[in-house]
């Protein structure tokens, strides 16, 4: 591992981090808070570690495959803490691993709490928290890697550990475009967003925090009961960005490119919408004795399929309270996630169509045992590599899963709540069922739970490998 | 610029190295997955698999928005065809490369340039060719850049430490010596210097300077830094290269001599080169070497296909006496360790291709929009050497150049006037029409008026 260059890319993020701190602080001073200098004391710390650990620039260069996964690890780890001092010194939260907890929830666009009174933090508290939605929703190192001098190396390493999906690919040829175009798509959608919110009648603050929670799919509300007591046509709108921002973005850079054909054959694109649409249908049936109207009906099923597919997390209704098998049907789109190359979390659609194929593959090789058959995903024949990791992947998040459920469970709780607790982290959903369902939080597990759920958490965002790179003796060693 | 560049062998990887370093924005197709993979994985390119001559693939890299489409694959007819699909699938008037290495079509290259509106036609072997011929034509100077129509020369040799010119200030160059050259440049150790007249040179310097053709020349003598070129040289290896080398040599009235292994080979070098000896046998055996007269031989060009026996050779000579010798190494990767043993010049063909396409590919930028006729960059990327036409009145023109404030680390080096080249000294003016070449370091030059402070 060369240290040196990991230094200097974590000098790189606490100064960022700096910078963004100070919005949240000229909230808290717009709403005259006393506390939200507690924002400006911790964007000091953080530019004076940053600047002290950029005094010496690295000797050799070079940022690696293992580096940038070893650096995106690190760096999220440290944000996270680094972010949860402003709750401790203002008196938001008490705990320091409570408010590492919420920032971790945050960076990750999890959205799972502790906050047992959401209304009574303060309006800094409450952006801050939102803001590490947008934040963590396209990545803050694949931001950086368009702004850094590189120290030679790719940064496309970096967006390889950041960006979600098995295969991650740059839109046009370099980097910095790459980013640039990314980034535009995800600010012009939360910019529209805002407007339309503003329109159907939510104040800027709450627009903009709303707006954070959908683009990044984080799902951090600044209610008590989430989004349930704001108005239908505003739950209309969060569903469909929800939605939106859980689609590939690939998609928007060919209807950018005006390749439309193109865009409206991504496989994996309408495999989600297919299952959207499934979904809303099954649960709109089973739920429908619930509600007065068939459009409430289906405004609650979409609004809860919406959140939990793309892995937002906000709620409009206490989804706990449905009957057994809409639970079911949530739990299944929890796992499967939103679209690779989105914000959404989860499994990802593309990694389900593979498998799919996959298996469709396994059958004709019974068959035809001498049958060649290759996996095709747009017409495009999928390296071996590619379908072979996804299988690794999916080991791997079963691991991780069974261990986290096991380590949680000590606490005492119930499986459903252990389970979905597990779930709802691991695939950066928020809230799952039970004690943990949409009405509830996380303040009741122990320090050890909290700990395992940071971990799952962070390890869901960046897609498992990096966090366990990092927890590899191996890659701590200088001479690798 | 958007640059398309197609196959990415040991050329292609070359020269997408080096644009890739200049910050342009580069798609790279090949036919081989792996290849492209394994290649290119550490550079920030965008790789496409496909063929090279499809149109529909060229299409998908995106022809449509490129500047420059470098055809680098293994044949010279996919580079031609493959150019010419780029040039009528284009919108953007996409300039085209094409690496044509028979030596049948190098011959036709007006031909193909004009008919199959192809911009640049290269062919290694003979671009290496020539940078070996011209060690032992001029083998003063360790590189000649040509400006202007009326040619004028950019010679960048290195001070030894016998020399005449060791401790010499740079104003009584023209003052004592009499020498129409201007110093425009030297490069000491990592620094690159841009001198003024109180400039003192020291051993181990690497001076450019600027001038007529025949006012270097006679620079040259003066300070007596062997102006002679070599009389005989001895090539080893006749391929390619080997045989683009000895036909220019032989064309300037150099004795020359190649020894080959291959038997049929010998027969086709003798039956072209009636001038030049062919003598078949092993190179790198010691014996053949002295028996063909090493000893007494001007220089030296070891040109087999195998680097390590290239190096070996030369190393070699150069125990034997105190030859001139040229190397051919074509790995890029060791550069470093084979530069610091004794080998004298060392020659990377890819490299030697590489430059002459960022040559193209600077100037095409640098004139996009501008009145900037010709730009080179030099020591290392810190120095840039650009010619204008000055085609308006403005703010240079017309004021005595000692009256004018320059920008830090600019020079006036030549101005060509009505056909003849001046170096300008402070009473001369620049005058609507002229060609005015100049040499600067850090300075944002776009436009002639920017040398003004």
């Amino acid at each position: 591992m060369n240290y040196g260059v990991v230094a200097y890319i974590m000098g790189w993020i606490l100064k960022a981090e700096a910078a963004f701190m100070v919005l949240p602080f000229v909230v808290g001073l717009l709403y005259r808070e006393y506390s939200t200098y507690s924002y400006l004391i911790t964007a000091g710390i953080c530019l004076v570690c940053g600047l002290l650990l950029n005094i010496k620039k690295p000797k050799k260069g070079g940022l690696f495959l293992k580096e940038g996964f070893f650096v995106v690890a690190l760096g999220w780890i440290i944000m996270s803490v680094f972010g949860a001092i402003p709750f401790v010194i203002s008196g938001d939260i008490e705990r320091f691993i409570d408010a590492v907890f919420e920032t971790a929830s945050g960076f990750s666009t999890t959205g799972s709490t502790i906050l047992t009174d959401v209304e009574a933090m303060s309006h800094a508290g409450l952006f801050w928290r939102s803001f590490t939605h947008l934040l963590g929703g396209m990545g803050v190192f694949v931001f950086l890697s368009a702004l850094l001098p590189m120290l030679g190396g790719n940064p496309i390493n970096l967006m390889k550990a950041e960006s979600t999906g098995p295969s991650v690919d740059k839109l046009v040829p370099r980097m910095k475009d790459t980013v640039k175009i990314l980034y535009s798509i995800y600010l012009a959608m939360a910019a529209t967003e805002c407007i339309i919110l503003l329109i159907c009648g939510l104040d800027l603050f709450e627009a903009l925090c709303t707006t954070f929670g959908t683009v990044g799919t984080g799902g951090f509300g600044i209610r008590n009961d989430s989004l349930a007591s704001l108005s239908p046509a505003v739950q209309w709108v969060v569903t469909i960005f929800m939605i939106l921002s859980g689609v590939n973005y690939s998609m928007y850079f060919l209807i950018l490119r005006k390749k439309f054909k193109q865009a409206v054959t991504l496989e994996e694109v309408r495999l989600y919408l297919f299952i959207i649409v499934l979904a809303v249908v099954a649960i709109s049936f089973n739920i429908s004795h619930l509600y007065p109207t068939t459009s409430e009906t289906v405004r609650q099923a979409s609004f809860q399929v919406g959140t939990l597919i793309t892995s937002t997390g906000f709620a409009t209704a206490d989804f706990d309270l449905w009957p057994e098998f809409s639970k079911a049907v949530l739990v299944f789109c929890m796992f499967m996630g939103a679209c690779a190359g989105s914000t959404g979390g989860g499994l990802k659609m593309s990694r389900i169509l593979i498998m799919i194929k996959s298996m469709k593959k396994q059958i004709t090789t019974l068959i035809h045992p001498r049958a060649v058959v290759k996996v095709r995903m747009d017409g495009n024949v999928l390296d071996d590599e590619v379908v072979h990791s996804t299988m690794v992947y999916v080991s791997i998040f079963v691991s991780i899963f069974a261990i986290s459920t096991l380590i949680v469970s000590l606490d005492g709780n119930d499986f459903t709540t252990n389970f979905t607790a597990v779930l709802a982290t691991l695939n950066n959903m928020g809230p799952g069922l039970n004690k943990v369902g949409p009405t509830c939080n996380f303040s009741f597990f122990s320090d050890l739970s909290k700990l395992t759920l940071i971990f799952d958490m962070l390890a869901g965002r960046l897609e498992l490998l990096p966090l366990l790179l990092i927890m590899a003796p191996k890659s701590w060693r200088k001479n690798l | 610029m958007n640059i398309i560049v197609v196959g990415c062998g040991k050329l292609g990887v070359a020269i997408v190295e080096q644009l890739v370093a200049e910050g342009h924005t580069i798609t790279v197709i090949d036919r081989n997955k792996d290849r492209l993979g394994s290649r290119l994985g550490g550079l920030d390119v965008m790789t496409y698999c496909g063929d090279g001559c499809s149109a529909a693939t060229l299409d998908g890299a995106g022809i449509d928005h490129a500047n420059l489409f470098i055809a680098a694959m293994d044949t010279d007819e996919t580079n031609l065809l493959s150019c010419v699909i780029a040039k009528k699938k284009s919108k953007s008037n996409c300039r085209t490369i094409a690496r044509v290495r028979n030596p049948i079509y190098s011959m036709e290259t007006g031909f193909l340039k004009q008919e199959l509106d192809i911009d640049m036609v290269i062919n290694p072997e003979l671009a290496t060719a020539d940078e070996f011929a011209r060690i032992f034509k001029f083998p003063y100077a360790s590189q000649i850049d040509t400006f202007l129509i009326q040619r004028a020369e950019l010679v960048h040799f290195k001070v030894k430490p016998d020399s005449k010119l060791n401790d010499v200030m740079l104003m009584d160059i023209k003052t004592k010596h009499n020498c129409k050259v201007l110093v425009s440049m030297v490069e000491r150790g990592d620094e690159v210097f841009i001198p003024n007249g109180h400039f003192v040179l020291k051993e181990g310097d690497m001076v450019g300077v600027m001038g007529n053709q025949k006012d270097i020349y006679s620079f040259f003598q003066k300070f007596g830094l062997g102006t002679k070129k070599a009389s005989n040289v001895i090539i080893v290896g006749g391929g390619k290269t080997g045989y683009y080398v000895a036909r220019i040599l032989d064309n300037s009235g150099i004795s020359t001599k190649i020894i080959e292994l291959n038997r049929e080979r010998c027969d086709f070098l003798s039956e072209n080169l009636p001038n030049v000896d062919v003598i078949c046998g092993d190179g790198t055996a010691k014996d053949i070497l002295i028996e063909e007269g090493i000893q007494n031989a001007a220089g030296l060009a070891a040109l087999t296909d195998i680097d390590e026996e290239n190096i070996l050779l030369s190393l070699n000579a150069r125990s034997i006496t105190d030859v001139k010798t040229a190397t051919k190494v074509s790995r890029t990767n060791f550069e470093d360790v084979i530069s610091q043993l004794n080998l004298d010049t060392i020659i990377f063909p890819n490299r030697i291709v590489s430059d002459r396409v960022l040559q193209f590919v600077r100037s095409l930028q640098y004139t996009m929009g501008s009145n900037i006729e010709s730009f080179r960059r030099l020591g290392g990327g810190k120095v840039e050497a650009l010619g204008f036409k000055v085609t308006d009145c403005s703010s240079v023109t017309g004021t005595a150049l000692m009256n004018m404030k320059l920008k830090e680390n600019v020079l006036i080096c030549i101005i060509s006037r009505n056909g003849k080249n001046i170096i300008p000294s402070g009473s001369d003016t620049i005058e609507v029409g002229d060609r005015v070449v100049i040499v600067h370091a850090n300075a944002d030059i776009k436009n002639i008026e920017d040398i003004l402070e």
